[in-house]
């Protein structure tokens, strides 16, 4: 078998001291970066990357590698703890994991990201062993085209993020795209709501958007008054998952899985629609939808194991084609580079002991952020213990540097400022940030894939038809549009119903 | 549960920290050093190391140079390999920043206007040349507010098509592009990137015109290449050698006038039959005008010792481009590049009606 022989070879390069040793020095930091908001894993990666450049190729990867989904896993802690989310993937889990860690449940909340996270890294890690080359070939078949319509159906099937009004949420979705618009356009280069400001060229920022809106909002409205304020929590219960809980996450945590991983593939943003389509889909899923936005720890099973297998499997455009298919994969080409070995379809038959190697430490590294994780609940926890005085100013201050780390940007700082404010006050008026952010990250990927699709057809809309996996995606879209309109649409009789069960 | 848990360390509560009597949360702290030394910028810095000839003390803290492109790119790339013994030989630590934005013009801006001495240094490629013509109201300007130190690299370009894209050759393919005009589409990286540049110049060349399909960025323009959404483009050898030797694109040939030693079967531009495309990113580093002349001079001579380093030219090698001879590293050949490179650019832009606002 040349998997046995390949993987052999995987585990020997692998379980080499030194990069057992770089892989755990790469998934430690990443958790720590994970946790503080705004610290994400491309500056980590940027700053260490002329560290790796005295390493062998395949250890620098490992670590480089480690530091990625090491910040995955990290990067929900805050979100649950403190409604911090430093990644686009965690603002999602930042919705329900938030509300349990307000009952009282942030360690259950905690262990299932871990667990969600570990088994999606598992199986992700998996796919890309067995079915990498195949898989890169099948996602080019995806054009500007496709990732339009597989946008839209992302879109329409994420109202469900919303808990409340489907008007509000459409809105916030609306203005979330308008935000995603701010800077200069790809195509023509024209700044957009820049005011001339040279510093929001590059648009704003996500984790500026993401920490203001969820973070500094979340503190604004608990110091409202003294006696609703519940960022701390009073009483934290057990920290692991009870039976209950675990046969619960079961179901999410598979399907998250599936979908993260065949999301992750797309080199063109399919990764971004991880969490948020594993959300909705759960919540589309579940008898009890109305517990999604309140607690519900499907809610966080579903986009921390969609976000984790993306994390994985958006490695393999890289490994198998040379494309990377984000900044920090960008990255990960760049610290390849500089080892003399070019990312390309060749690296997987000219470096065989480079590709497997980093696919066996991404399982050895999965295992090494279980036992790293599962044991810092207890502490993580505790965080939420610390007198409001101290732990507000600290989010506060996490938050800015968090936003002036990015780009040494100070408007990424301002940025977190305005939302913070802009978040509270959408807050007051019973308007949602999750699909504000929804809009803010897609809101781009629509606008850019629209108008690529349409140059490359010459101005032809039937372009969207005509393609098969386009036309196959719209039409999800319009089922899953019908199924979101016809409920409200009998509503009144549902309402009856419960009225009679009652 | 009680209230004196020790808390994640941040500067700004370094104070209440100190009031507890544990820290357990060591991880924290070493992730935010890193990070406040993230933000550390040129001001701290070790102190002590060599004093350079007619150069005063310089330099007797770190220096930084500013790269205006995001980490892990070409520029980024090539910026870190040659600060390192750039570093060693000056006897400082040098700080690579990265100010992404706005084409490079956030960065270049921020450097026209820092402190003429030696220690903000800034890494720009052919962008510096180009963006005069392309932003309308650019706050400085590059001749006069900038001192060359000299040319670092001048990376190569290849022009290169869809695998099941119709024509094989560039006589072909000009050919082609002559026939069916608008209907063939070009991928770029966005207005003003170097991919954006050799489009204007290759559809000058063959006296045709494209649509043009801007991207953001290279990596994604590559992918629909090699998918096939797009026929052809023009880029870097550092992005497309490995795509061609693995026969996912092809190539019609290389912008420079001699061939490429890690592609010697593809031709050149001239011997494929079009003349006038000549085009390379090359790359420079600048301080702001009014710097010492000793100052200038001594960082010339450490660039000049750091592109002869073994491993920076195996690693430029690795990046598909080579150091430039020791001639091209000083500030006298590095303006005469900018000024002509102003001047080549200026009219094509124009023509093209192309801005960056």
């Amino acid at each position: 078998m040349d998997l046995l022989a390949n993987l052999q070879l995987g585990f020997a390069t692998a379980l080499s001291l030194e990069n057992l040793f770089y892989g755990f020095i790469g998934v430690l930091l990443g958790t720590m970066v994970g946790v503080l908001p705004g610290i994400g894993p491309t500056a980590t990666i940027a700053m260490l990357l002329p560290i790796t450049f005295n390493f062998p190729a395949v250890t620098a990867l490992i670590m480089l590698a480690g530091i990625y989904y090491g910040a995955q896993y990290g990067g929900s802690t805050t979100a649950v703890l403190l409604n911090l989310p430093g990644e686009s993937s965690s603002a999602v889990t930042a919705i329900d994991g938030h509300q349990m860690a307000r009952k009282g449940r942030a360690g259950p909340a905690l262990a299932t990201a871990a667990l969600g996270s570990f088994v999606a890294g598992t199986v992700g890690t998996l796919i890309l062993a067995l079915f990498a080359p195949p898989l890169a070939r099948i996602a080019l078949q995806f054009g500007p085209p496709e990732y339009f319509s597989l946008v839209v159906l992302g879109l329409i099937f994420s109202i469900a993020l919303a808990r409340g009004s489907a008007i509000k949420a459409l809105a916030m979705i609306a203005l979330g795209i308008l935000f995603g618009t701010v800077g200069q356009d790809t195509y023509t280069a024209t700044p957009r709501f820049t005011f001339d400001t040279r510093e929001l060229y590059s648009g704003i920022n996500f984790v500026s958007v993401a920490v203001g809106m969820f973070g500094i909002a979340e503190i604004l409205r608990n110091l409202e008054d003294e006696k609703t304020r519940t960022v701390m929590v009073k009483a934290v219960g057990r920290l692991l998952l009870s039976r209950e809980d675990l046969r619960r996450i079961v179901g999410p945590v598979l399907r998250g899985t599936a979908l993260g991983s065949a999301l992750g593939v797309l080199p063109g943003g399919g990764h971004i629609l991880a969490s948020f389509a594993s959300y909705s889909f759960e919540k589309r899923m579940s008898k009890h939808p109305e517990e999604f936005g309140n607690g519900a720890i499907e809610g966080v099973a579903a986009p921390e194991s969609a976000n984790n297998a993306a994390a994985q499997t958006s490695f393999i455009p890289l490994l198998t084609l040379g494309l990377p298919a984000h900044p920090v994969m960008a990255l990960m080409a760049g610290a390849i580079i500089i080892q003399g070995i070019t990312p390309g379809p060749n690296v997987i038959v000219d470096q065989p002991a480079l590709f497997w190697g980093l696919v066996v430490s991404m399982w050895i590294g999965n295992v090494m952020l279980v036992l790293l994780n599962l044991p810092l609940i207890g502490i993580w926890v505790k965080l939420l213990t610390i007198p409001y005085r101290i732990l507000f100013p600290a989010i506060i201050a996490f938050a800015s540097i968090g936003g002036l780390a990015i780009n040494l940007n100070p408007y990424d700082v301002f940025a977190v400022a305005f939302f913070g404010v802009l978040g509270y006050f959408l807050v007051k008026l019973g308007a949602e940030p999750a699909p504000f952010l929804l809009g803010f990250v897609l809101g781009p990927l629509l606008e850019q894939h629209l108008r690529r699709a349409m140059i490359i057809a010459q101005g032809d809309p039937t372009i969207f038809v005509t393609r098969p996996i386009s036309l196959t995606l719209l039409v999800l879209a319009a089922i899953a549009l019908a199924v979101a309109v016809l409920p409200s649409i009998r509503r009144k009789r549902e309402v009856v119903f419960q009225a009679e069960e009652d | 549960m009680t209230h004196d848990q020790p808390l994640p360390t941040l500067p700004g509560t370094i104070v209440a920290i100190r009031r507890h009597r544990r820290l357990r949360f060591l991880p924290i702290a070493i992730a935010a050093a890193l990070v406040v030394s993230a933000c550390t910028q040129s001001g701290g810095g070790a102190t002590g190391g060599a004093s350079g000839g007619g150069a005063g003390d310089y330099p007797n803290r770190a220096i930084t140079i500013v790269v205006p492109f995001a980490a892990g790119g070409p520029t980024d790339t090539v910026t870190r390999l040659i600060a390192e013994p750039m570093g060693k030989g000056l006897g400082q630590q040098i700080v690579v920043q990265n100010v992404a934005g706005a084409g490079g013009t956030l960065a270049a801006g921020q450097v026209a206007t820092a402190a003429a001495d030696g220690y903000t240094v800034l890494m720009h490629h052919i962008g510096m040349s180009t963006a005069p013509s392309l932003y309308k109201d650019l706050a400085y300007k590059p001749l006069e507010d900038f001192a060359t130190i000299g040319l670092v690299t001048e990376v190569p370009m290849t022009i290169i098509g869809a695998k099941d894209f119709e024509p094989t050759t560039l006589e072909e393919l000009v050919a082609f592009v002559k026939e069916h005009g608008e209907d063939v589409t070009y991928a770029n990286a966005g207005i003003g990137a170097a991919s954006h540049l050799c489009g204007l110049l290759l559809q000058n060349a063959m006296d045709a015109k494209v649509t043009e399909v801007p991207y953001d960025g290279t990596g994604p323009a590559m992918t629909d290449l090699i998918g096939g959404q797009v026929d052809f483009m023009c880029d870097q050898t550092t992005n497309t050698t490995e795509q061609i030797k693995a026969g996912e694109v092809k190539a019609y040939a290389v912008t420079t006038p001699e061939r490429n030693k890690a592609l010697p079967d593809v031709p050149t531009a001239k011997e494929a039959g079009l003349e006038g495309l000549d085009v390379t990113v090359w790359h420079g580093l600048y301080v702001p005008t009014g710097t010492p002349e000793g100052v200038i001079q001594r960082l010339s001579d450490e660039l000049k010792k750091a592109l002869k380093d073994p491993t920076v030219v195996e690693k430029f090698g690795a990046l598909g481009t080579v150091p430039v001879a020791e001639d091209q590293a000083t500030p006298a050949a590095h303006r005469e590049k900018l000024q002509s490179q102003i001047e080549l650019w200026k009219p094509i832009i124009e023509e093209a009606g192309v801005s960056a606002g």
